[in-house]
């Protein structure tokens, strides 16, 4: 940091990009973040664990259409499942999850829809995503949670838009 | 370097190598198993594939790093100062009580009592002496900060107005940096765990345990890495035959790392409920901050060893790489560590991406960037000091430089089979911490690149075995006397060029704190006082 020197030359040749570069991600970051509307679990309250099966919110796991298109899945996670494991909605419609634990850390992973949100007990977590390609989506545990860990598993059925208003 | 103070390294650095051989067998296990090839059944004490993972990141992230750091650093510092250590007899009494934490943590978890992973979230709850035995590591490594700052008190009497040689100034950055980080798992440990553990609370919870954690968690890896850097910044270049392109700039760098480690670890917790979206933004902020020193660091470390390599006939933009002196296995285990965590930098940024980070969080990809950080641009490193370190220390040459060098560039082709494959893993969804080999869900895509984790750890264990050997054969069978240890680098742009400020210890500290009240504070708040404890603890393995 000597001024006037070649070594002084080359580290601010050096240090101005390097300040540059962080910038610019993260202004990439932050347009990509809220211009797309990405959404991170954020404070949705708390919840006493060890009464998770009486509080109106998960007294009955499982899905709910609360208007066209938009499903709300009330889940817990246990040692070792969901509830519920079987989750089918609608190509096309946005899902948001409520979910909690009842005992130890779990965590909620759908791969390929950005769904992964960790689920503390203690704590109500959020997360939704939009399900637009018919298929079959795996629901996994990714946070270990006792012996069986790598059983905890389910799936998320996407139904095409014809049979699955056929069904219902 | 007086003897006591050469014993007292050496005796930190065997426990270091235990645990790093530990950690590596159960590495093989870990990686066989991914592969379809379930040891468990058939190994003494290993009772399961979880009860093998905790083993594995225990002793590989928690004691092999942490061991030899206190082992290495006031070896650097002391050498560099040009005094003796303060206190030699506040060495023993650190080594003893960190070893005694060590053998009090090791029992439950080798008794399959402890398997909670090196993260130990609550509410899985673990055998007291698990969370007391830690917790006096951490105490250890507060005495040596305390050991670091006397004897640089000691040797500023001697030299006022004198600049801090460049190895103990980063040195002791590291332990400062470290001392004010680890005041989060501090809490963790004392307020929440140990009195859980021993029932004199009823509940816990896992939010406010998670966050004391990473409050420590991500500066940890600074805490393991600035050693590394250390040795890039003041060793290498000169055993490149080199000059240190910027003294001033490392310092700059350092100083930086001391203030921004801290403030950012909510980036380990984009995904936990109860931590609010703007607070988790600024701490992706501060994340894509820390990245600065590192840019820096690569510049000046890079430029550093061309000085090396044009000084022995290098040429060219790209060719002069080819003029370093690969043969040194130490300098070629640094450099080859260099290369490897260019990657582990990029793929920390996109999990740093408060976005990005949703895709890869807690699969297979993390296992691949922990394993080209901690597990290479650390590990590799440290490897290549214990090859000066370690004949030093004997009095005898290291057995095979040869082999070593092999060793080293083994480890360099294992690990890029192997994180490779995991990053790719995760990418595609595959769970870490999971025992994937008996899971009912394993993906056709999985499958095709599970075997790859497989080879990929095998060739890194069998780098690992050549280590030991040749470490083992240098104690036992070497009979040339050790070559001189490699000198500090001197540097292009001397630490004169550097402001004085920079040599002041009580501004940095203080920016530090404000920066960590202003980052952490009002969660940290929040948490304290609407917490209700009420998670019950478990044993579910």
């Amino acid at each position: 940091m000597k001024r006037g020197t070649t070594v002084y030359l080359y580290e601010l040749a050096w240090i101005l990009p390097s300040f540059a570069i962080p910038v610019g991600m993260l202004v990439a970051l932050v347009i990509t973040a809220f211009g797309a509307g990405i959404h991170l679990p954020g404070n949705e309250g708390r919840i006493d664990p060890t009464k998770v099966a009486e509080s109106a919110m998960f007294k009955t796991p499982g899905v709910i259409e609360i208007a066209p298109g938009q499903y709300e899945v009330r889940m817990t996670a246990q040692v070792w499942s969901f509830a519920p494991n079987e989750i089918r909605v609608p190509a096309g419609s946005t899902v948001h999850f409520w979910a909690t634990s009842k005992d130890v850390v779990h965590g909620l992973l759908i791969p390929h829809a950005n769904v992964n949100v960790m689920l503390l007990p203690g704590q109500i977590a959020h997360a939704q995503a939009r399900f637009d390609t018919p298929g079959e989506y795996l629901i996994v545990c990714h946070e270990y949670c006792g012996i069986a860990h790598h059983t905890m598993a389910g799936r998320l059925v996407v139904e095409p838009r014809k049979t699955a208003e056929v069904a219902r | 370097m007086s003897p006591s103070e050469n014993r007292l390294t050496a005796a930190f650095l065997a426990i270091a190598l235990v645990a790093l051989f530990g950690g590596v067998v159960t590495g093989l296990f870990q990686a066989l198993e991914h592969a379809g090839v379930n040891v468990y059944p058939s190994t003494p004490v290993v009772k399961s594939y979880y009860h093998s993972l905790t083993l594995h990141g225990v002793l590989n992230v928690l004691v092999w790093t942490t061991f030899f750091i206190c082992g290495f650093l006031p070896w650097i510092t002391t050498r560099a100062l040009g005094v003796p250590l303060a206190s030699v007899g506040l060495g023993r009494f650190t080594f003893w009580l960190m070893t005694i934490g060590l053998v009090m943590a090791a029992i439950p978890l080798i008794g399959n009592a402890a398997t909670v992973m090196f993260t130990f979230y609550p509410p899985l709850k673990a055998h007291w002496a698990f969370y007391v035995g830690l917790t006096l590591v951490v105490v250890g490594t507060w005495l040596v900060t305390l050991n670091l700052a006397l004897t640089w008190r000691a040797w500023r009497r001697g030299n006022p107005g004198a600049r801090t040689p460049l190895p103990a100034f980063m040195a002791l950055v590291t332990f400062a940096m470290w001392t004010i980080a680890s005041l989060g798992i501090a809490a963790e440990m004392l307020v929440m765990l140990i009195p859980w553990s021993l029932g004199l609370v009823g509940g816990t919870d896992p939010l406010l345990a998670r966050t004391l954690f990473w409050f420590t968690g991500h500066p940890i890896v600074y805490f393991w890495l600035l050693p590394a850097y250390i040795s890039w910044y003041t060793l290498a270049p000169r055993q490149a035959g080199g000059k240190l392109f910027s003294d001033p700039m490392a310092r700059t760098s350092f100083i930086l790392f001391l203030i921004l480690s801290t403030p950012l670890g909510f980036h380990h917790q984009y995904t936990d409920p109860g931590i609010q979206q703007g607070w988790k933004l600024v701490h992706a902020f501060l994340t894509f901050a820390v990245f600065f020193p590192s840019l820096l660091t690569f510049f000046n470390v890079v430029a550093s060893l061309e000085s090396g390599a044009r000084a022995r006939g290098g040429k060219g933009w790209i060719a002069w790489f080819g003029k370093l002196p690969w043969g040194d296995p130490s300098l070629a285990a640094q450099v080859l560590a260099m290369l490897l965590f260019t990657f582990g930098g990029v793929g920390g940024l996109i999990n740093a991406s408060y976005n990005l980070n949703l895709v890869v969080h807690n699969t297979a990809w993390i296992v691949g960037h922990l394993h080209l950080t901690v597990g290479t641009a650390v590990t590799l490193t440290f490897m290549g000091i214990t090859y000066w370190l370690v004949p030093h220390l004997r009095g005898r040459a290291l057995w095979s430089r040869k082999l070593a060098v092999a060793q080293v560039w083994l480890w360099f082709v294992g690990m890029i089979i192997f994180s490779n494959t995991l990053h790719r893993l995760g990418l595609m969804g595959m769970p870490r911490r999971t025992m994937i080999g008996a899971a009912s869900y394993v993906q056709p895509e999985w499958k095709a690149l599970l075997p790859l984790v497989g080879i990929g750890g095998s060739v890194l264990f069998v780098s690992s075995m050549l280590y030991f050997l040749n470490l083992i054969l240098t104690l036992v069978a070497s009979r040339a006397p050790a070559p001189a240890v490699p000198g500090f680098a001197e540097a292009l742009s001397g630490p004169d060029h550097a402001p004085a400020i920079l040599d002041r210890w009580r501004p940095w500290i203080v920016l530090a704190f404000v920066l960590i009240a202003v980052a952490y504070g009002p969660t940290l708040v929040r948490l304290a006082v609407t917490t209700p404890f009420n998670a019950p603890g478990l044993r579910v393995w």
